[in-house]
């Protein structure tokens, strides 16, 4: 099996700013990751999630801002919107909706992001890469 | 689609070993220089550096790049300095793309060297895709208010708003107390330059905040809510009422106050009433601490200054610009932590507020004829505050010089003696005056025993070969630190980052040494860390000096990273208009095209909720346009290459 590969969308004032903090403080998370940054996870468009697991990554982890948005207050909620349709595109086309995952990421959640995206690789591996038999 | 014969030069940064210790550069930018489009790939010791900044800016003119890409530390730090790289270089700032494979990368990936080269290649990859796509752009200039808020009337936010008033802007201080003057005003001690006690420079900055008009205070008041962004904030200010019409000088009122607690800071018995604190506090009209306070009214009999109906207000102030000056707490010892909790054994803090009001020890009743001070207490610990305090090394000599005058003995039981700088001369002078250092290990630290009324400090002292010696002393003082103050509120309304240590984090300690994440809030005095009172004040006028520069102008420029409407694509079925938070959209009619959505580039702030809903991909965002984010996707993982 190849190693999986995830595609994590972060945001520019919030959730980047918490994935920086870990590499601040040193704090490891898997290396098979690739950040895309958004100015807000509420940008983040649908089909965006097929398109990255047709393009080859098994997994996509929406870093999202939560309630520290500077923009939105209901950011949370809308983010939450685009991934459950996104799940849906992915059911339509036969992937395991599984594959995409939201999570809050304050700007100083070191700790809780490399945690969170242990687990979301650990998960996906129970599904397996999407690049298998490749 | 649009053309992609661009020309791209990508840099690969090593940040002196920082990126290079753990990713292969070389090979970096080799792959890069295959990449579709990269004209020139280079990898260099400091990409910031000016030679780092000249190779890249010859590059542009010579070989005619049209886009950069720069692969280095966290965008935070350096991409503005690259998009003017570009901009000298005669480009446009906006054909760029910062790569960050230092925090996301190399700090993070450092037992995985070879996974995290792949990691940094998918990096850029993702920056070439976005470079490739393109276009200039131009920045937006919008109106900026020239009037400052400052949170914390302390000796840092006093100095602020006295700097900000200096420079012609409105300046509106906030204080969550009674009185101005915060830690620095709780006690009466030698502050350096020395010779000036701390609360004539408390006193000396009220009075010059009395001379600037411009300059407004609200004390008994917190900030409620802020919105808005650089420029434009817009602050709800929270004013408790007093409850006093008038200053009143009866004394006999807090004895009347039936209401009676010990005062968390002072650790002395107060009523609710709270007179002003000391000779020229600000304002000179009492409080009455509604904590405490359950409106019996006796008060109200005893004082006609006194009207208990005086209700809360809020108000609503426009500002340009906010500066966070909330300050320190003192560290409190745990029960036991070097005999702390029993008789004799007290803090740096108490021992200063004693001093300070009667210029020498006493215990019982009797003179303490020896004390010993334990450094360090609550500061460089291996678990909990790691840091050192910076002020108290110098702030326990000051008082040994003070109990020294006095006719006590002091022994120092030090880890290290930090009288840094032009405060030397405490520890020259504390020696002078009979001091005895004992030094110990933090691996074997003193212990504090009471035997029979007797206190005794048993120090492994390594200045004599670690012989054990015991010393009895009538006091033992704990030197004590800073320690962030617990803002939770006001956190969750300025939102700016907070470090590891729990005091508020500067963007960069060099680059960027007040400024905060969100731009237009700047941080100054020990609510960003440990300061002494010389350096609280440096940096609240840095953090003026700053704020001034981005708003004094009356304008500020704005990235141009705002949502636009193709026209040709739109179909108006509204959802954009629905999904914007700002109201920054409506419908146009455009020439020869008809009615379509349109966006108000002032009003959008580009978060790109508009982006994600539209059905027709018609709304995109400048600077991150649909097949921008696309292409990143599609090849960052190169797994199709």
């Amino acid at each position: 099996m190849p190693e999986l590969q995830v595609l994590v969308f972060s945001t520019n004032l919030i959730s980047d700013v918490g994935i920086d903090s870990a590499g601040l403080m040193h704090f490891p998370y898997p290396a098979n990751t690739t950040i895309i940054r958004l100015p807000c996870s509420s940008m983040l468009r649908p089909e965006w999630v097929l398109l990255a697991i047709k393009s080859g990554f098994d997994g996509v982890f929406v870093a999202a801002d939560g309630s520290d948005c500077p923009y939105l207050k209901d950011c949370t909620e809308r983010t939450a919107k685009r991934v459950d349709l996104a799940q849906r595109i992915l059911r339509e086309n036969g992937i395991e909706p599984e594959r995409v995952k939201m999570a809050a990421i304050c700007s100083v959640c070191a700790e809780p992001f490399a945690n969170l995206i242990k687990d979301f690789i650990g998960n996906l591996e129970k599904i397996g890469s999407v690049r298998r038999g490749r | 689609m649009q053309k992609n014969d661009k020309k791209i030069g990508v840099y690969v940064c090593h940040c002196g070993g920082n990126i290079s210790d753990v990713v292969d550069v070389k090979k970096v930018s080799e792959e890069a220089s295959k990449m579709k489009n990269v004209a020139v790939a280079r990898d260099y010791m400091f990409m910031c550096s000016e030679a780092g900044q000249k190779m890249i800016e010859d590059d542009v003119k010579s070989l005619k790049l049209d886009a950069v890409v720069v692969a280095a530390c966290s965008p935070k730090l350096h991409e503005l300095t690259f998009r003017n790289v570009i901009k000298r270089a005669g480009g446009n700032p906006y054909m760029y793309y910062h790569a960050n494979i230092r925090e996301q990368v190399s700090w993070v990936h450092e037992h995985e060297k070879e996974k995290a080269t792949e990691k940094a290649i998918r990096e850029v990859r993702a920056a070439v895709a976005y470079v490739a796509n393109s276009e200039p752009l131009e920045k937006i200039t919008v109106r900026a208010e020239k009037s400052v808020l400052i949170v914390g009337g302390g000796i840092a936010g006093m100095r602020a708003a006295i700097d900000i008033a200096d420079m012609g802007m409105n300046a509106f201080l906030v204080e969550k107390q009674p009185f101005l003057g915060g830690m620095t005003a709780k006690f009466d001690q030698e502050i350096f330059p020395y010779g000036k006690g701390s609360l004539k420079l408390v006193n000396d900055l009220i009075e010059e905040l009395k001379k600037r008009h411009i300059i407004v205070v609200f004390t008994n008041a917190e900030l409620e809510e802020l919105s808005g962004y650089i420029g434009n904030f817009l602050a709800k200010i929270r004013i408790k009422p007093r409850f006093f019409k008038e200053s009143c000088k009866d004394s006999n009122l807090e004895s009347i106050c039936p209401k009676k607690v010990i005062d968390p800071e002072t650790k002395e018995v107060r009523s609710a009433i709270m007179m002003p604190p000391f000779e020229g506090a600000y304002p000179e009209v009492p409080a009455i601490d509604t904590n405490i306070c359950d409106f019996c009214g006796q008060c109200a009999k005893a004082c006609s200054a006194i009207d208990l109906s005086q209700k809360e207000e809020i108000l609503e102030i426009k500002i340009g610009a906010v500066i966070v000056a909330t300050g320190f707490e003192t560290y409190t010892p745990k029960q036991g932590e070097f005999g702390y909790g029993t008789e004799g054994v007290i803090t740096l803090s108490t021992l200063t507020k004693i001093l300070s009001k009667k210029g020498y020890l006493a215990l019982d009743g009797k003179k303490a004829k020896s004390v010993a001070m334990i450094y360090c207490v609550g500061s460089r610990q291996e678990k909990g505050n790691q840091y050192c305090s910076r002020y108290c090394c110098s702030a326990a000599l000051e008082a040994a010089i003070s109990l020294q005058k006095a006719g006590t003995r002091v022994f120092h039981i030090y880890r290290d003696i930090r009288s840094y700088g032009k405060n030397e001369i405490l520890y020259e002078k504390a020696s002078i005056g009979g001091s005895l250092f004992l030094k110990y290990n933090p691996d074997s630290p003193p212990t504090v025993i009471k035997n029979g009324g007797k206190l005794t400090v048993k120090v492994k002292d390594l200045l004599t070969e670690g012989k054990e010696v015991d010393l009895d002393v009538d006091a033992v003082v704990l030197v004590t630190g800073m320690v962030p103050r617990e803002n939770e509120k006001l956190n969750s309304i300025i939102k700016v980052s907070v470090g590891k240590d729990g005091f508020y984090q500067e963007v960069h300690p060099k680059l960027k040494p007040v400024e905060t994440m969100i731009s237009g809030i700047f941080i100054c005095g020990t609510a960003q860390g440990p300061k002494m009172a010389v350096e609280s004040i440096c940096s609240a006028s840095a953090a003026a000096a700053k704020a001034a520069s981005l708003i004094l102008k009356g304008y500020t420029e704005l990235e141009p990273f705002v949502a636009t409407v193709d026209p040709n694509l739109c179909s108006l079925s509204g959802d954009c208009i629905k999904e914007c938070p700002y109201n920054a959209i409506y419908v146009y009619e455009y020439e020869g095209i008809g009615k379509k959505a349109k966006v108000n580039e002032a009003v959008c702030k580009g978060c790109g909720a508009c982006v994600a809903v539209c059905p027709n991909g018609a709304i995109q965002l400048m600077g991150l346009r649909n097949i921008q984010i696309e292409n990143m996707i599609v090849n960052a993982g190169g797994f199709n290459d």
